[in-house]
């Protein structure tokens, strides 16, 4: 029992503990929490397949004929709709701002740590880039290779990762004049194995708070897609091609604009909330 | 100035080379041919079409015919629309979006400033939570969502503003106004939301600096402290904001006018999209990257116009 009364504090338990006091954050954690747990097992438990066509059920109004949240034109069943669409829009989300998180720390970091000429050189590279309407570039490609699912992930995760890039050559570089670093290059430590161990680990803290904040960019960009007709296609669904199909259908049926519209807002507030949260927890300074 | 003006074009030329190229390439690495519809063609009508756009010759002539075509303003003809050209759709549709998102612009500035200021000098109180509160939804609600939920309410249900459409040329402005209230707002609530931040953020900081303290020292009423001297001071974020917020327009533009049914570029940019007619495609992508390129110029410029601290280099 000593030693655990002597245990220092990291800053990590300090993050933890400043996060656990921000209420917000706290009440999105587990909102968000219950929206995985729908959008992964939702799917499999729902009594309709997303897909299944009922031809009686068509327009029918939430409550009523086994559909909690109504039925669409087809009299697919809006809650098995829904519930698939998130899993959608979440996928998407986590899988693209990982290939921009894969992108942009090994290019922030390698700009950052090798420096000079390559730094410069790498570094206008993401100016330029970062000059582009990628969106436009995202929905040229959507129009000249079709909608392809995994061209849908890369496209955007290559469009956010500029950023991110910008983030951790920023924190490279700091680090890199810090004495354990020295250290390693001291004991000689490669120049791979020190941007890998030791200097990407430190990057942790801003990496985390931008991928939080990354999330719901990527889904809202995924929905923007979707909802001009060029994300992801019948009958699969996410959130945004859900919202559109329902903005179509509102005068009739408009259970099927506001539940998808809700899900979305929801899930987008409890991501920027956590993503606040995070900042405010890891570095108490921004506040 | 002179100097960074002139590295700024010289950035902004490799880039508009880059949109240029790059759209290029991309319609021409897009497999079958843009021909292919829904009727199959005969392979001999199929070569004289081909032909007659100049898509037999070599890759590279395409390539330098098409740069120069863009430098001299003709994007080339529509390849779906056979009477029009790129230029000619551009131009049709163009002023249509600039009125709308110029008037969506001024209304975030305005209500965007006014937000932002009430904030800031109600730091911590009802107000300050209340604007900010709006703030954090103008951001969460995406524009896709807003624009079908205000049609519901406002035409559908309460039947105060028309559902969709643009004015006649010769309806007075009495009424044709009711067709602008809601594509306005709704491009403009997403910029409200950025720019109140950004202004209460400046503004809170302004309020503590040397310069204020001294004019509230001199005796110079409060009115007179927030918008003659502070407001100055804290207004500057939005102005390097004038680039990214263009960006956002835009892209808002291409969701408002195709759920209002306006005769813009944005509407014109998502049809040819889905009807896979490059070359439209190809010019409207082209026109945004210099618009965009330009107006974040231009915020630098304004930028070290406003802030004598600043020194362009």
């Amino acid at each position: 029992m000593h030693s655990a009364a002597l245990k220092g504090r990291s800053l990590w338990d300090d993050a933890r503990r400043r996060l656990m006091r921000n209420t917000a954050a706290v009440v999105s954690m587990i909102v968000l929490a219950l929206l995985v747990v729908l959008a992964v097992a939702g799917p499999v438990l729902a009594p309709y397949p997303f897909d299944q066509i009922n031809k009686n059920d068509v327009w029918m109004a939430p409550l009523t004929g086994g559909h909690l949240l109504g039925a669409d034109a087809l009299g697919r069943d809006l809650l098995a709709r829904l519930m698939m669409g998130l899993r959608v829009s979440l996928a998407v989300g986590v899988v693209a701002t990982f290939v921009s998180l894969v992108i942009g720390v090994i290019w922030g970091a390698t700009a950052g740590y090798i420096g000079g000429r390559t730094d410069e050189v790498m570094m206008r590279i993401v100016d330029i880039l970062y000059s582009l309407p990628f969106i436009f570039f995202v929905i040229l490609l959507m129009v000249t290779f079709g909608r392809n699912f995994i061209l849908l992930f890369l496209a955007i995760g290559a469009v956010e990762w500029l950023t991110m890039a910008r983030i951790v050559r920023g924190q490279t570089l700091s680090l890199k004049q810090r004495e354990f670093i020295e250290a390693a290059r001291a004991a000689g430590v490669g120049r791979v194995a020190i941007v890998g161990r030791h200097i990407v680990p430190n990057l942790l803290g801003p990496v985390v708070v931008y991928v939080t904040l990354t999330i719901p960019g990527v889904i809202l960009a995924e929905s923007f897609l979707s909802f001009l007709g060029l994300g992801v296609q019948e009958p699969m669904t996410s959130l945004g091609s859900l919202i559109s199909h329902g903005a179509q259908d509102m005068e009739l049926a408009p259970w099927l604009l506001i539940f998808p519209s809700v899900v979305m807002v929801v899930t987008l507030m409890a991501f920027n909330f956590i993503g606040d949260g995070l900042r405010d927890a890891i570095d108490p300074r921004d506040r | 100035m002179l100097r960074f003006l002139s590295r700024r074009l010289l950035i902004a030329i490799p880039t508009m080379f880059i949109v240029i190229t790059l759209a290029f390439f991309m319609m021409r690495a897009a497999p079958g041919s843009p021909f292919v519809g829904e009727r199959r063609l005969s392979p001999e009508v199929e070569r004289n079409v081909m032909a007659k756009y100049g898509m037999d010759r070599p890759l590279i002539v395409q390539y330098g015919a098409y740069v120069g075509g863009v430098l001299r303003g003709d994007f080339g003809p529509s390849l779906k629309y056979k009477d029009k050209s790129v230029a000619k759709i551009i131009q049709q549709g163009f002023p249509h979006s600039l009125l709308i998102g110029g008037l969506a612009m001024i209304l975030a500035a305005v209500v965007g400033v006014s937000l932002g200021v009430i904030a800031a000098l109600r730091q911590n109180r009802a107000a300050d939570y209340t604007a900010m509160g709006v703030a954090v939804l103008g951001v969460c609600i995406p524009t896709f969502v807003t624009a079908p939920l205000l049609v519901l309410l406002f035409a559908s249900k309460l039947g105060v503003l028309p559902t969709a459409g643009w004015p006649a040329a010769t309806q007075p402005l009495s009424s044709a106004w009711r067709y602008f209230v809601m594509p306005v707002v709704v491009l403009s609530l997403p910029q409200i939301a950025i720019i109140s931040r950004l202004i209460r953020a400046g503004m809170i900081e302004v309020m503590r600096s040397n310069y204020v303290r001294t004019a509230r020292a001199k005796g110079l009423p409060e009115s007179s402290v927030v918008f003659r001297h502070a407001l100055r001071g804290a207004i500057l974020p939005m102005v390097s904001y004038i680039g990214p917020a263009t960006a956002g327009v835009i892209t808002g533009s291409l969701v408002v006018e195709q759920i209002f049914q306006l005769p813009g570029i944005g509407r014109a940019f998502v049809t040819s999209a889905l009807q896979r007619d490059y070359t439209v495609v190809m010019g409207v992508v082209i026109l945004y990257a210099a618009l965009i390129l330009l107006l974040n110029l231009a915020a630098d410029v304004l930028y070290a116009m406003l802030d004598p601290r600043v020194r362009l280099s």
